[in-house]
Order: structure tokens, then sequence, then C-alpha cells
């Protein structure tokens, strides 16, 4: 360990705020950048799910694919 | 490999090249203003304009730094092991600032060769060392004898 | 060889290998970027000259690295696009240029931040840190040129040839400290030497840059899957692919 304590670590004789700030911008924008695009994945997986089980179901000519799509994804999820 | 490819790919290279060469001669017809500033052996062959703001930068000379008592002003040669130029500067000196580090000052060439500088910034270089590693190399600089810029800090900028 | 080639490029191939890469390289990333930044912030010895501020360079070098290597890749997909109009390819270039985008901005504020107590400047307009600025709008402009072309295929092609135009700007930022007197210093690690720093200072930095590598690789290989869902939705393999999932 380079720093004697928890104090001295946050503080790094002086040069603190500019060592958290750049660590501090660095993972946001990494875990910004992960989430949006596991969330766009997520979302477009969801979009292509439903043109397929719409294209599936309108021979049988269900009237409402899109709730009933939503229930089953969270039934799939165990 | 299919012909049209071929030609698409010869298409492709002679674009870069093309776009290399292109900005290959316009920076180096634009060397001098791309370089961030004159060093002190530019300056001593007078190849630096007066009066104009420019910048110089090189190494601060080991021990040419002379604080003024009084005020807030400095003098120190600054040197590239060629030439030197002596800057006169005004104003609190950054945090690296130090004799045998690297420096980049902005400001005006007088007349009588003396670079009047209003900023002064730390250039450092690119070694990094834990301050007991420094120390030692110090001291074992010293013991060798004291010859010339034998002192833990590299002699590059 | 050529065949090996064109298997690559076949999207519903790279979906299949990209889900079986994608635990190890998010945990590898994960792992190396851990061990590699709280070595660099608690453990590494601070800097005989610059004291603790150093520290950001487990982040600043680590992010301009790999702004430029990703550049890199995006002109050699470019490549591929505009020779072998390989759909992937254009995915690729598609899917990273964000990815490109922040990292750059990630260099450029560290670096600002990083200026401040050691050159005594947030900025200055020397040839690395503009030259840096310019593979910021370089991206930008990528992004931004895809995104106003509606027709798929010219836009990738579009956007193929002003990726390549401004990879001449990649030596120049790698070299601009060596062609030119800049306040920036030269770089650290040199493939030719040794790395300019005492080993419990370069191997965090090696684990944080192989980290990010890493994450990198996560991030192109899900945001390529999201775009091919997007082109091939209506394809045969995406829907056994969506629909097995449901089920399974």
């Amino acid at each position: 360990m380079a720093f004697d304590s928890f104090t001295a670590f946050i503080a790094m004789e002086g040069h603190g705020p500019y060592v958290w700030t750049c660590y501090g911008v660095f993972f946001l924008l990494v875990a910004a950048m992960m989430v949006w695009s596991w969330r766009r994945h997520q979302a477009e997986l969801k979009s292509c799910r439903r043109v397929h089980e719409a294209a599936d179901g309108s021979g049988r000519g269900s009237a409402q694919p899109t709730p009933a799509t939503f229930t089953r994804v969270k039934v799939s999820q165990d | 490999m299919h012909p049209i490819r071929k030609k698409r790919l010869t298409i492709v290279l002679f674009l870069i090249a093309g776009v290399a060469v292109a900005v290959g001669l316009t920076t180096y017809a634009l060397r001098q203003n791309i370089n961030l500033f004159y060093d002190p052996s530019q300056i001593s062959a007078g190849e630096a304009p007066v009066d104009v703001r420019i910048r110089a930068g090189g190494m601060v000379e080991e021990g040419s730094v002379v604080r003024d008592p009084e005020s807030l002003e400095v003098e120190f040669r600054v040197t590239d092991f060629s030439a030197s130029v002596p800057v006169v500067y005004v104003g609190i000196l950054p945090d690296l600032f130090a004799e045998g580090q690297g420096v980049v000052a902005m400001g005006k060439l007088n007349g009588k060769g003396r670079f009047v500088a209003d900023q002064v910034l730390a250039k450092h270089d690119e070694n990094y060392m834990p301050p007991e590693v420094a120390e030692a190399l110090a001291k074992s600089a010293k013991a060798r004898g004291e010859n010339g810029e034998g002192t833990g800090a590299p002699s590059t900028y | 060889m050529w065949q090996i080639f064109h298997k690559l490029g076949s999207p519903k191939w790279f979906f299949g290998i990209a889900t079986r890469l994608m635990p190890w390289l998010l945990a590898g990333a994960l792992a190396l970027l851990a061990v590699g930044l709280v070595w660099g912030l608690a453990f590494a010895p601070k800097d005989y000259l610059q004291g603790n501020s150093y520290r950001i360079i487990f982040i600043h070098v680590p992010s301009a690295f790999l702004a430029q290597s990703v550049y890199i890749m995006m002109a050699s997909a470019a490549v591929v696009t505009l020779v072998w109009r390989m759909k992937l390819a254009d995915v690729f270039v598609k899917a990273v240029a964000p990815v490109g985008l922040v990292l750059t901005f990630l260099a450029l504020f560290t670096g600002a931040v990083w200026g401040k107590p050691t050159w005594g400047t947030w900025w200055i307009w020397d040839a690395r840190l503009t030259s840096m600025l310019i593979l910021l709008f370089l991206y930008g402009g990528a992004i931004a040129l895809d995104r106003a072309i509606n027709d798929e295929k010219s836009a990738a092609r579009a956007v193929a040839v002003l990726v390549l135009v401004g990879v001449v700007n990649i030596p120049i930022i790698k070299y601009s400290v060596e062609w030119w007197n800049t306040l920036h210093q030269p770089a650290t690690f040199k493939l030719t030497e040794k790395p300019s720093m005492p080993a419990e200072m370069w191997v965090p930095l090696l684990l944080s840059v192989l980290g990010l590598y890493l994450m990198f690789g996560w991030l192109a290989c899900l945001r390529m899957q999201t775009e091919i869902l997007v082109r091939e939705q209506r394809t045969r393999w995406v829907k056994e692919h969506v629909l097995a999932r449901r089920a399974g």
C-alpha cells in the first residue's frame, strides 16, 4: 500500500480532486456505455421476437401480439 | 483474388497514399507552426522573431535560477545543452518547475536576446520512478564524482 | 484461404462466435481492470516528480491507446467494406464508432485534468493534443455521416471512405511527440525498448490496457450483434434464434 491511511488515499497529497475526477468520469462513461449497449441489445431482441411472433400468430388471428409477448418474456427469465 | 476487387483495392490504396502525401506536404510546410516552441539553439541562431509572442522550451539550466527576494520575479536560463537563453518571468511557477526540468515559456524575445515570459509551463519527460529510486540514483551519481548532469533526472526533456 | 475469409463475413456465424466469446471477454475485462486500477491507485509507488497525480496514467494511457487502435481496426474494416463489400465489416464500423468516440473523449478529458497540476494548463494547442482532438472529430464525423445517409449501402461506402482518409491522422498522433516540439511527453511504452518506468508501475498499466482491450472486445461483440439483429431481423436464423431463446 502506497498510503498510510484511507484519508491519505483520498487526499493523494493534494492531487485527490484531479485523480478522483478522472477515475469517476472513466467509470461513469464505461459503465454507461455498457448499460446502454446492453439495453439496446435487449430492446432489439424483443422487437425481433415481436415481429416473428406476430408473423407466426397472424395465421391464427391473434389480435394483440404485443402484451402477450411481454408476459411471455417475463416467464422465460428463470 | 477477383479482378474487380483487385481494382477496388488499388483505388483504395491510391486514395490513402494520395491523402498521406497531401497531409505530409502540408504538415511539412507548416512545421514551424506545428512546433509548439522554439528551442534555445533556434533562438540563439536568430530563427525566432523578436517582439512577437512565441514560446521557448528546453531544460532549466542547473544553478541558473535566481529568485528576487522581494517580488515574484525569477530569472533562469533555458538550455538544450548546445545553447541557452536567459528568461525573465514574474508570477507563480508550476509545481514541477525545478532546475534540470523541462519548461515551455510563453512570451516575447526582446532586442537584447532575453526572453520575457508571461507564462511558464512545466514539461516533464516519459520517465517515471518512485522517489526512493530517484534519491538512490542521485546519490550514486554523486558518489561517482559530480561530473556534469549526473543527477537522478534523466538528460532528455 | 479466401473461403475462410468469406465465412468470417457471415453474420450468422459471427453471431454464434460472439455469443460464446462474450462471457470470457467480460470476465477478463472486469478482472484485469479491477487488478490493474486498484494496483495503480493504491499500491503503485508515487512518482518522484509528479507525486500522486501521475496515477491518472492508469486510465489515460489505456483510453488513448484504445482510441487509436480502435480507429486502426475501423480503417481495416473500411478497406474490407470498399474492396470486398462484406457486410460484417460495415457492421463493425457502425457498432464501434461510438465506443471510439467515448474512448477518445476519455483520453482528452483525463489528459486535461492531468495537465492542470503537472504542466500548469488544461489545454494547449500542441501537436499531440490537437491531433487527438482531430481523432475525436473523425469519430464524430463517421457517426454523423452514417446517420445522415439513409441508404445502408451508400452510407457504408461513404463512412468507409471518411474513415480511410482519416487514418492518416493516426501516425501523426503517434509520432507528433517525436517530429515536433510538444508539451506532451514521449511514449512510455515502446515496442523496441524497455518501458521508462519500473515494473511496479508498468505492470498495472499493462493490465489496465489489456483489461480495457477486452472490455472493448465485449462491447464490440454486443453492439455488432445488435446491429446484425437490426439488419437481419427477417431472416430465418434470427427467427430461430429469438424464438429458441424464449422457449429455452
